[in-house]
């Protein structure tokens, strides 16, 4: 199925990123190409093939529950773009309104 | 050329211990080379010259003290950018990690250093590894050696290019498609994709989790199986770590005897769409390998002809999540934080501006796969299929110890020629695929020039923790290679234009 250019806007805002109209015009028929070129892995992919998410056995692994020395928080917080009192400082989520 | 920047790893670090030569010599000597040639190349995104002496001059003093130093202690190194090393500018390529200094070392890293490898800098690759040929680089791209106007492979085209331009002795890949395997072929250099778990992750930045794999690259098989043992085994910071046995891989390397080793010729990998030098040069190879005393049989993995489709919806999944981190919030690139915008706006204006064209449309993809309504058709129809090829590889191995194959259909391209055709692109890693999808191990080995003088790679899969096969193999090769060439491949590598060495460098410069 052909992929338009409004899902392409609407997939790059549930992966937020603020595409151009010039990005989504190019974007578009590239996808198309790629989804309608992997599309076919639905060919063998029958109801009794079981899935692998993963190419080795996997296991939950827990660690004893012990204190240990962390970061120092100085060092986490050196290459954060802004902060307030050892926080990171993000932007507002609610606006006055809210 | 310095002799020093010629040697291999393996006679450097001897030469080290037996204070012969200092590490700090060895490593001035490659600093001056980058300075000199890496204007050409463009292998390094950044170059750590305080940081490389000071690591280099630690390791003298250890054996000016009487102690005993690791095989490979003294000896410069590539880190491709992906890893993080504290306090050094780690990138992966991306505008978005722009001057990021992690604040602690990836395992491999932090091995690396443990055993007295001088890390010369961090090489340049395609944006979070994403690309066959270093052309994603939001850096701009890396030139192959031996052609630059050609690609040298990606995403690890900074490490191969610093291996065949003698500006490291060693360097450090990862490998997701085949981002190792894929350069070395296109440079003539040796690249290996360690068993899934062999070697650990911690520390590297994510692209696909169930498929990234982090593996040695060098100019020899031996000296590339010597920083094999310096970074793999058990690490219980990554969880996807094998606690198990790291495979004798330096044996492997030392004996090169390949008498009775049955090689099977994936059938799949081969015919229409393979360059014919390429098919000449593999079967060549094949029969060189008979002639050693391996037995030849020819085996069918039917369902690898999905593989690649497979690939490319899985990998876009997990990316897509895993670049979910790169919100603007914590760390690196933030944009439009005026005040008057939300979290969410600023984060999609920084992810806009942070991230190239091919990040975008993969995220993108992924996005798309996993969305409620296509997951079943696409991300949970491509798990089948790597149940399917995982299959393939378990039948094949029944029947053969090794699996071979061309590394790539055609030699290096030139630059440029796929970039605006995402499939052609992807094509590339056609023959490495699947062996990420099954988390076996891989090689390739240099196997020989076209008669345009760009090398080819051979390409040899091994089951989950046979890594020491592969070295048997390429060391038998390059064994018979060496001496029908009259030495090592990377010997006929045109001479580089070069630069005044030294004045313009400065540490951690990120250009």
């Amino acid at each position: 199925m052909a992929l338009s250019q409004d899902e392409v806007a609407r997939l790059a805002q549930l992966a937020r990123i603020d595409l151009s109209t010039e990005e989504l015009a190019h974007l578009a028929p590239q996808l198309d190409v790629i989804l309608e070129a992997v599309a076919r892995v639905a060919d063998v992919a029958t109801d009794d093939v079981v899935p692998t998410s993963h190419p080795v056995p996997m296991t939950n692994v827990f660690r004893v529950d012990e204190v240990r020395t962390s970061l120092p928080v100085e060092d986490v917080l050196a290459m954060a773009p802004d902060r307030q009192d050892d926080r990171f400082r993000v932007p507002r989520i609610l606006g006055e309104e809210q | 050329m310095s002799e020093l920047i010629t040697a291999d790893a393996a006679d450097l670090a001897g030469r080290i211990a037996r204070r012969e030569v200092s590490s700090v010599e060895v490593t001035t000597a490659h600093l001056d080379r980058i300075a000199a040639v890496d204007p050409t190349i463009h292998a390094f995104l950044s170059v750590d010259e305080q940081g490389a002496l000071e690591q280099a001059a630690a390791v003298d003093a250890r054996i000016a003290a009487g102690e005993t130093v690791g095989p490979l202690a003294g000896v410069p190194l590539a880190l491709k950018d992906v890893l993080a090393q504290r306090g050094v500018p780690t990138t992966a390529g991306s505008r978005i990690l722009e001057g990021w200094r992690p604040p602690y070392n990836a395992t491999v890293t932090q091995r690396l250093l443990d055993a007295g490898i001088v890390i010369l800098g961090k090489t340049n690759m395609d944006e979070f590894a994403m690309g066959s040929s270093t052309e994603n680089s939001a850096y701009g791209p890396t030139y192959n050696p031996w052609d630059l106007t050609r690609v040298p492979g990606g995403s690890g085209g900074g490490s191969a290019a610093a291996l065949a331009a003698f500006e490291a002795p060693l360097a450090i890949g990862t490998d997701t498609g085949g981002s190792i395997r894929q350069p070395a072929g296109f440079t003539g250099t040796v690249g290996i994709k360690p068993t899934y778990g062999g070697t650990s992750r911690f520390g590297q930045i994510a692209l696909a989790s169930s498929l990234d794999q982090p593996g040695p690259c060098g100019r020899t098989v031996l000296d590339t199986a010597l920083l094999h043992e310096v970074i793999a085994g058990y690490d219980p910071m990554d969880q996807t770590s094998l606690d198990a046995p790291v495979p004798p891989v330096v044996r492997a390397a030392r004996s090169g005897d390949v008498t009775g080793l049955r090689i099977g010729v994936v059938r799949e990998l081969g015919g229409e769409g393979y360059a014919p030098e390429v098919e000449a040069n593999f079967h060549a190879t094949v029969e060189m390998l008979a002639d050693l005393g391996a037995e030849v049989v020819e085996v069918s993995c039917p369902n690898f002809e999905y593989a690649l489709a497979a690939y490319y919806l899985i990998l876009p999944s997990e990316a897509s999540s895993n670049l979910a981190r790169f919100d603007a919030m914590r760390y690196g690139l933030r944009v439009g934080d005026d005040g008057t915008r939300s979290t969410e706006q600023v984060m999609a204006l920084t992810r806009e501006a942070g991230f190239g064209a091919e990040v975008k449309r993969r995220i993108i993809i992924g996005t798309y796969a996993l969305s409620a309504g296509y997951r079943d058709a696409y991300y949970g129809s491509a798990q089948k299929v790597r149940t399917l090829v995982q299959q393939d590889f378990a039948a094949a191995f029944a029947q053969a110890d090794v699996l071979v194959s061309p590394t790539t259909p055609t030699p290096a391209f030139r630059m440029g020629e796929r970039v605006d055709d995402p499939m052609a692109m992807y094509l590339n890693d056609l023959c490495t695929i699947p062996t990420n999808l099954a988390g076996n191990a891989a090689a390739s080995f240099p196997s020989g020039l076209t008669t345009d003088g760009l090398p080819l790679g051979f390409h040899v899969m091994a089951p989950h923790l046979a890594d020491d096969r592969l070295y048997r193999v390429g060391a038998a090769l390059e064994r018979r290679l060496s001496a029908t060439w009259g030495g090592p491949l990377l010997r006929k590598v045109p001479a580089l234009p070069t630069t005044t060495p030294a004045t313009t460098m400065t540490e951690g410069v990120t250009r």
